[in-house]
């Protein structure tokens, strides 16, 4: 019996959540270091992961688990890595260790950084959430992961109601949480169909998606059914026209929050379209696969020139997600080789790279209380870490070469070359404004003269908060300077689907 | 007549009622100040009953004992230890209860009322069917209007008579037909009357919709609902509390056996009337929520809504000769949806009840600040509340999972669409509801000077509850496999 690797990081943060719990109000820096521990052992098991596939080389969906739950109607708690979902159990690990070392929040009377107020019940539901969005990327038994989905839904809503930014909390939380519902129940309604349809095909009654891939779906069913369930989860992956809510979202929430939301809820969207959409549905995929590049192709455009107006430090990175997740429709629409491949490095580079831009929006905004870009100015000087880390990521952002974002963003739009060449042209025009906004944004934060109301208020950022700088930004770089890191990982995982899609 | 077997399949009803003449005996040798503690008896007589039950009770092969009037078999003896838990819970809870709780008849009729609808889940005659609802609501009423000081009560007590009464009689008009078209009052003999003989759908239709006249009234589903808003928020919340999850749950008991034993070959026009009502009942529920400030109003919409949920369950039976994968997963998710949603409503109530009780408080701004006067409180309602909207990993996600995936399979998309819009509703108000939880606070903020107390019983029933409530959310293959043996027993 080999050691259950995805249970453990699966279930860790839960039973950490029960036991936080259990912890008396008023020990708060005991609260903490339980959430710490716990995140590193969680970053530790998913790095080991990982790790061992990237050395081993190995291909296929590997660390498989299999638990009955319930026969009678098929439903195993079966988990599984694969190429596509072992990057994410990853950044899960990473932006979930991260995320505890920027809330930390020590009593501190100059700044009201991280969390103070409740923190037993703050990490309790962060940490529900993080065992969701692991028993999503690892599960193979397509109830599970509508179970994981939604535990990964309802905490957000607190999350963000509870100590989110005052002013639209109840409205974002409330935005957020019934868009993604909706999506996951229109989804949900699929996949009982396809669970039935399949049963009637193969004799077999099963949720799981290894024998749903099986099951034969005629093409007028993959044609009817892909788009409700490919869109309903696709609304967690911000595309056009449902990416309203993520921008609100985005900005009401806590900074850890934002973190995870934007750094590994909208992956969660968009792999759950991946897995059960494409992969179960490949044939529908190419029937409405133009349609959704069409759709991503906005995201991408759109989301680009909207962050480029805004003034809201905070709005400017929440739609440059948009702008970014439409990217990784783009590159699973394409249906191709290069363009799965960027999109899966892309969901990777996206999630380090904004869990950073949102950790220093935060560090700035603790310090400032304002996000009004106009309003901030000179913060280099007394931050230089958050400056170097914003830079890093902006250049990410850009799709600089010798940054990961480079590596996930080149072969997407080569597969978009092959597919539409149109829709490359279009979509390539976001590169120059996404490096107008980002490039702004770092001289007007950064640069320039401080006012003269922050003089001797800002204080320099924490310990904490450099060691989660220098964790995300290490990523990023490593990434980018050696492709190797994480390239044939994906590559497997995109084998597989393209199998699936024929050819390949 | 009285064979072993005939005894075994009324245990629960003997040592409910043994209980309820202890009760009765004991209760006026205590002193005022001592009567409560009849609370702790009766919860503790109906475990200890249970434990029993459980252990020499278990039905086998089912049968009908005592003249085919009471059915032996896995259906009735699940639901006769959900309500016999509902009952204990409810006792607990009311125990603390202001005026009520040291009052000992209201043991004694929460009792009597347990064993009607015992004996409802059970039936298996028209004759003993009427009497079993006629024993459930009775005790009922009183109940209802037990606080006599409060006119909200009074009325709630008057108007729940006055439905019960109409809407029974109703019925009792229904069977009557019934046995006047098969000439028999057992379900399995109406059943082999009614395929040999053909009737026109007119007639069937005004048969069934007669019949359900009564049972609607029980389990609250519309049109047959409008007593419930009222008398739950003037009743006694324990008694709201049992109103809407066991006497619910024994309408539903009803509703399946009645219409899968006795009307299979009448499918066509009440699965029919059923999805229509359906759609009905969760719409209306769930709009007629959203406004609520009341919390006891909340609840009563949702648990109407509820049992809108609960009839996709009903209607989802194979028709004659397709190949299903699951045929008897309609009934078996109805089973379950109601044993995950008597837990959840009864910890829903508990947590409403053991803040009212403090307070008399019952309007959703008087819940701001709980979190920080009580954060467990909180937790437990946050559970309730969670599972109420359908959110893993409590019970309410994988009951209605496995309600829409009946729907599904019986052909019934559009139904389950309708109930996929209204989780949607339902989810937006238990959220607001929770807002004021965790979000809100107490107009002085100063919840610090207000911790909310709670009694012995209040940490045991609700702890069990919540437990209760996520046990059957998670580790759901059990309880499946006891819904899914009480379902084999319709077919």
């Amino acid at each position: 019996m080999t050691f259950p690797f995805l249970s453990a990081i699966v279930f860790t943060p839960i039973i950490t959540s029960v036991v936080l719990l259990l912890m008396p109000a008023n020990r708060k820096n005991l609260v903490r270091s339980i959430a710490l521990a716990a995140a590193v052992i969680d970053v530790a098991l998913s790095a080991w992961v990982y790790g061992s596939y990237l050395v081993h080389g190995l291909a296929g969906y590997q660390f498989v688990e299999q638990y009955q739950w319930l026969p009678a109607l098929g439903i195993s708690l079966h988990f599984g890595v694969d190429g596509m979902s072992a990057p994410l159990v990853l950044l899960t690990g990473v932006v979930m260790f991260t995320g505890v070392l920027i809330s930390w929040g020590e009593e501190n009377h100059n700044v009201s950084a991280g969390i103070q107020d409740r923190p037993r019940e703050f990490f309790a539901f962060l940490f529900i959430l993080a065992s969701g969005v692991f028993g999503v990327f690892a599960s193979l038994d397509l109830f599970m992961l509508f179970f994981f989905y939604e535990i990964a839904v309802f905490p957000m809503y607190l999350l963000i109601v509870i100590w989110g930014w005052a002013q639209t909390r109840e409205y974002a939380a409330m935005k957020l949480t019934l868009y993604l519902f909706i999506g996951s129940v229109v989804s949900l309604v699929g996949g009982l169909v396809m669970y039935w349809v399949a049963y009637q095909n193969t004799g077999v009654l099963s949720f799981d998606m290894l024998q749903l891939e099986l099951a034969g779906f005629s093409k007028t069913f993959q044609d009817v059914w892909f788009l409700p369930v490919f869109l309903g989860f696709a609304v967690l992956g911000g595309i056009w026209p449902f990416h309203n809510w993520s921008p609100d979202g985005h900005v009401a929430a806590p900074t850890a929050v934002s973190m995870f939301h934007a750094g590994v809820l909208m992956k969660l969207g968009a792999f759950a379209a991946l897995r059960v959409g494409i992969m179960l549905l490949p044939e529908g995929a190419k029937t409405w696969s133009l349609l959704i590049m069409g759709l991503a192709t906005v995201n991408v455009v759109y989301g680009a020139f909207i962050a480029f107006v805004q003034t809201d430090f905070k709005y400017v990175i929440g739609f440059s997600s948009v702008s970014h997740m439409g990217l990784v429709a783009l590159g699973f629409a394409t249906l191709s080789r290069e363009g799965m491949l960027g999109a899966g490095v892309q969901m990777f580079s996206h999630g380090v790279m904004t869990a950073l831009f949102f950790a220093v929006v935060g560090m700035v905004y603790d310090r400032a209380h304002t996000r009004h870009i106009p309003d901030l100015g000179g913060f280099a000087k007394i931050m230089p870490w958050a400056a170097v880390g914003f830079i890093i990521g902006g250049l990410v952002s850009m799709g600089m070469p010798g940054f990961s974002g480079f590596i996930a963003e080149f072969p997407i739009f080569m597969g978009v070359w092959k597919a539409q060449w149109i829709i490359a042209v279009i979509s390539i025009v976001s590169i120059v404004v996404t490096a107008g906004y980002v490039m702004l944004v770092i001289r007007r934060v950064f640069f320039g003269t401080m006012p003269a109301k922050f003089e001797g208020h800002i204080t320099p950022i924490t310990r904490l908060d450099k060691v989660a700088i220098f964790t995300l930004c290490l990523l990023m770089i490593g990434i980018g300077l050696l492709p190797r890191l994480m390239v044939p990982v994906v590559q497997t995982g995109v084998d597989n689907i393209l199998r699936l899609l024929g050819g390949g | 007549m009285f064979t072993p077997q005939a005894i075994k399949s009324i245990l629960p009803e003997i040592l409910v009622l043994a209980l309820g003449l202890l009760i009765l005996i004991v209760e006026p040798f205590l002193k005022q100040d001592r009567r409560r503690a009849t609370g702790w008896v009766t919860a503790a007589g109906l475990a200890i009953s249970i434990v029993v039950c459980l252990v020499i009770g278990r039905p086998g092969e089912p049968t009908a004992t005592l003249g085919g009037m009471v059915r032996f078999d896995w259906l009735g003896f699940f639901f006769k230890m959900l309500f016999m838990f509902a009952a204990a819970a409810t006792a607990l809870l009311i125990m603390e209860h202001e005026t009520a709780g040291r009052r000992g008849e209201v043991y004694l009729l929460l009792l009597v009322s347990t064993i009607g609808m015992t004996l409802m889940a059970s039936a298996g005659d028209l004759v003993m069917l009427y009497l079993a609802m006629e024993t459930a609501s009775i005790p009922l009423y009183i109940l209802a209007g037990f606080l006599v000081g409060d006119d909200k009560s009074t009325e709630a007590g008057l108007k729940y008579l006055l439905f019960g009464a109409f809407a029974s009689a109703v019925t009792l008009y229904g069977f009557s037909i019934v046995f006047g078209l098969t000439g028999t009052t057992n379900f399995y003999e109406i059943a082999a009357t009614l395929q040999s003989g053909d009737l026109s759908i007119g007639l069937s239709l005004a048969v069934i919709g007669l019949v359900l006249v009564g049972l609607g009234f029980k389990a609250a589903f519309a049109p047959f609902h409008f007593w419930a808003p009222d008398v739950y928020d003037g009743a006694p919340t324990p008694i709201a509390g049992f109103l809407s999850t066991a006497s619910k749950a024994a309408g539903f008991a009803v509703v399946t056996r009645l219409f899968f034993v006795a009307f299979p070959h009448w499918s066509s026009s009440w699965t029919m009337v059923i999805a229509v009502l359906s759609a009905v009942t969760m719409t209306i529920g769930n709009l007629l929520a959203l406004p609520q400030t009341n919390i006891k109003r909340l609840l009563a919409y949702s648990s109407i809504s509820h049992a809108g949920y609960v009839l996709i369950g009903v209607l989802a039976i194979p028709a004659a000769g397709s190949v299903w994968g699951f045929p008897q997963l309609g009934p078996a998710s109805v089973v379950f949806y109601l044993a995950a949603y008597i837990m959840t409503n009864l910890l829903a109530f508990g947590v409403v009840m053991a803040l009212s009780r403090l307070t008399g408080l019952i309007d959703l701004k008087d819940f701001s600040g709980l979190s920080r006067r009580s954060p467990w409180l909180a937790l437990m309602m946050l559970a309730a509340f969670l599972s109420l909207a359908g959110m893993p990993p409590f019970a309410g996600f994988v009951a209605k999972v496995f309600v829409f995936a009946a729907g599904v399979q019986a052909g019934y998309v559009w139904l389950v669409v309708i109930g996929i819009l209204n989780s949607i509703i339902g989810v937006y108000y238990y959220l607001n509801a929770l807002k004021y939880v965790y979000l809100f606070r107490m107009p002085e903020e100063d919840e610090d000077k207000h911790p909310v107390a709670l009694p012995g019983a209040y940490v045991l029933v609700l702890a069990v509850l919540t437990i209760a409530v996520i046990l059957v959310g998670t580790v759901f293959a059990p309880w499946f496999a006891w819904s899914n043996a009480a379902a084999a027993n319709l077919f």
